[in-house]
């Protein structure tokens, strides 16, 4: 459905898409999933014709982003990262108007708009102000709008940002059904890894404009190896941590040991094995044997998430950099917003 | 070999048939456009009564307080007539009010770009120039409406309407509207921050109110400011309502006012749509 060849996008002193290669089947949910600033949304606004490349191109439908905009146009629906739906006009109003700017034939339009606001969930709402909405009644709509047409391609940037977790399992749901019902490609940007995991068929990680891991979800993961035990120590010195470390290597079913710290607490080692379920007793019983003058404080084990295979490509937390959504939502706290700016 | 050449003849009449009706529904497609943007800027004008409101008391005070109260002070401006000052300066209170909500409907695209509305639409596919012309459509319909309400306001202080002074109100606000909302379009296209919005008000909104002749007659101005005025298409639209609301004949032929309001209607819809064109999206 999409492919992209060599595409590149320069500004003055950044490189936001780095010689960017990717193809991206039909009916699949795309991911990607970078940290802020890593070019996702510069790559879906050249996608969407809206930004020219530095050079390359990409292949939409079969159209050329380039030389053809206005069919590649058609044939996407676009939501973007802030709301972008006139908040004075009604629901049903922003629909209209958009179905006019697609040509959506008239004797289809009001169907179509009664259904894209039936499968997000807005029907009710449909002859309320937009700036009565709440914020995932805002997305929803987006969403809808962008379906107007019957677009292949879906574009959704960051459709869940800044939305409380009650609405972002509800927009989640809605997603997964829009693929069911819609028969659609759908590419969204993310920076939630569970939100990634959850919905896409395939992700591929992009990190300072480039895609540095492309594979589904579970291949990604299954990367990582095993299961992930977590040990914090209490003497924190460090020939103690190491002689530990140096202990549990030795196993065969060990992958990797790391020693880590988070939140500034020293002493935890993080050990990558196979069937953690058996091997923990293990490693627990030779631990105690072998160094009666060390304390395990506490243990946990888990699977390995996306963010563990972010960290093993590129060495940095994905979520580190966000250390606050944006808000959204009515007209003043966006002015408040530019202002600050 | 006749048959062969009717058939060429028919195939070559389908065929053009075909091609004309596919222009025509292109163009049908355009208009759907087109009426779509201009829907948008419509009910946006209708559910903003205090920007309505806002619009139309400040004329009002111009009208009353500036025209009652210098007016009882001096004498017709005008020797040849005995108009009275508030009547006098009524048409330019008229193009007054075009000119304010003309430039200003043009620049508020600086907003619409701000809350990525305007995003939404370039991502559609829409030409520019489509969403340029809906744009100015809906600053025309809104500063007809304003001024509209004024010309009600008009039959308080005492002024006379004929079918054919209503016809060339319509005709000038229209055609103002239409050059000075593309100017407000084209100034807003390069700006890129809410800032700029004091700047239009200061060096274009202001200026054209005041060297377009609303409030005095420009027979007796000096050189400088009679070339600054003359360059101002709103003076041509004072004096022709002028002309056809109060029959004063101006300094112009009233269809030389038409003309020259014509010709820079053109003038600045195109250098509109040319700088919406080079408008970056994002």
């Amino acid at each position: 459905m999409i492919e992209i060849k060599n595409l590149v996008k320069k500004y003055k002193n950044i490189i936001a898409v780095d010689n960017t290669n990717l193809k991206i089947n039909d009916n699949e949910i795309f991911g990607l999933l970078g940290p802020n600033g890593a070019g996702k949304t510069t790559l879906i606004h050249i996608l969407a014709t809206l930004i020219k490349p530095s050079s390359g191109t990409a292949i939409i439908n079969g159209y050329d982003i380039i030389n053809e905009p206005s069919k590649v146009r058609s044939s996407i629906g676009i939501v973007f990262q802030a709301p972008s739906s006139d908040d004075i006009l009604t629901g049903y109003e922003n629909l209209k108007i958009h179905s006019l700017l697609y040509n959506v034939d008239s004797h289809i339009r009001e169907k179509r708009i009664s259904d894209v606001l039936e499968l997000v969930g807005l029907t009710n709402r449909k002859n309320d102000q937009v700036k009565k909405y709440s914020g995932g009644m805002r997305r929803r709509l987006e969403i809808a709008r962008g379906l107007l047409h019957k677009p292949k391609v879906i574009f959704l940037d960051e459709p869940t940002l800044g939305l409380d977790p009650n609405s972002r399992e509800s927009m989640w749901k809605y997603i997964k059904r829009l693929v069911d019902e819609e028969k659609i490609t759908i590419i969204l940007t993310t920076h939630y890894m569970e939100e990634a995991d959850l919905l896409c068929n395939r992700i591929g990680f992009i990190d300072k404009g480039k895609i540095i891991a492309l594979n589904s979800p579970s291949k990604l993961k299954a990367n990582i190896g095993g299961e992930i035990i977590n040990l914090k120590i209490e003497n924190k010195e460090m020939n103690n941590i190491e002689k530990i470390m140096d202990l549990i290597k030795k196993f065969d079913f060990v992958h990797r040991v790391e020693n880590f710290e988070t939140k500034g607490e020293k002493g935890k080692i993080a050990v990558y094995v196979d069937n953690a379920s058996n091997n923990l007793p293990i490693i627990m019983k030779v631990i105690n044997k072998m160094l009666n003058d060390i304390d395990i404080s506490s243990v946990d084990y888990r699977r390995p998430t996306l963010n563990d295979v972010f960290l093993k490509f590129t060495g940095r937390h994905i979520e580190d950099q966000y250390d606050k959504d944006s808000a959204e939502g009515g007209f003043m706290e966006r002015y408040a917003q530019y202002a600050k700016k | 070999m006749i048959k062969i050449v009717q058939k060429v003849v028919l195939w070559s009449d389908m065929h053009n048939m075909q091609k004309n009706r596919k222009k025509s529904y292109k163009l049908d497609l355009e208009i759907g456009k087109i009426y779509a943007i201009w829907l948008r800027e419509f009910k946006v004008f209708l559910r903003e009564k205090s920007r309505l409101v806002a619009s139309t008391f400040t004329p009002l005070l111009w009208l009353f307080v500036l025209g009652g109260g210098l007016g009882s002070t001096m004498s017709s401006p005008i020797h040849t007539s005995n108009i009275d000052y508030q009547k006098f300066i009524f048409p330019g209170i008229v193009i007054m009010s075009v000119i304010f909500s003309s430039v200003f409907f043009g620049a508020y695209i600086i907003w619409d770009r701000k809350f990525d509305f305007l995003k939404s639409v370039m991502v559609a596919p829409v030409r520019r120039s489509t969403i340029f012309i809906g744009k100015t459509f809906g600053g025309m319909s809104t500063s007809l409406i304003q001024a509209f309400i004024l010309l009600v306001i008009g039959i308080v202080i005492g002024i006379n309407y004929t079918p054919y002074s209503i016809l060339s109100f319509v005709l000038i606000v229209l055609m103002l509207s239409f050059t000075l909302t593309s100017l407000g379009l084209a100034i807003g296209s390069f700006m890129e921050s809410l800032e700029g919005f004091q700047l239009i008000v200061s060096f274009v909104v202001f200026p054209l109110y005041f060297l377009s002749g609303a409030l005095f007659p420009l027979d007796n101005i000096p050189p400088w400011l009679s070339i600054l005025t003359s360059i101002n298409p709103a003076t041509y639209a004072v004096d022709a309502l002028r002309f056809s609301m109060l029959g004063i004949s101006g300094k112009n032929l009233f269809i030389v006012n038409i003309g020259i309001l014509f010709f820079s209607s053109i003038v600045l819809s195109i250098i509109g749509i040319w700088s919406f064109r080079r408008m970056k999206a994002i």
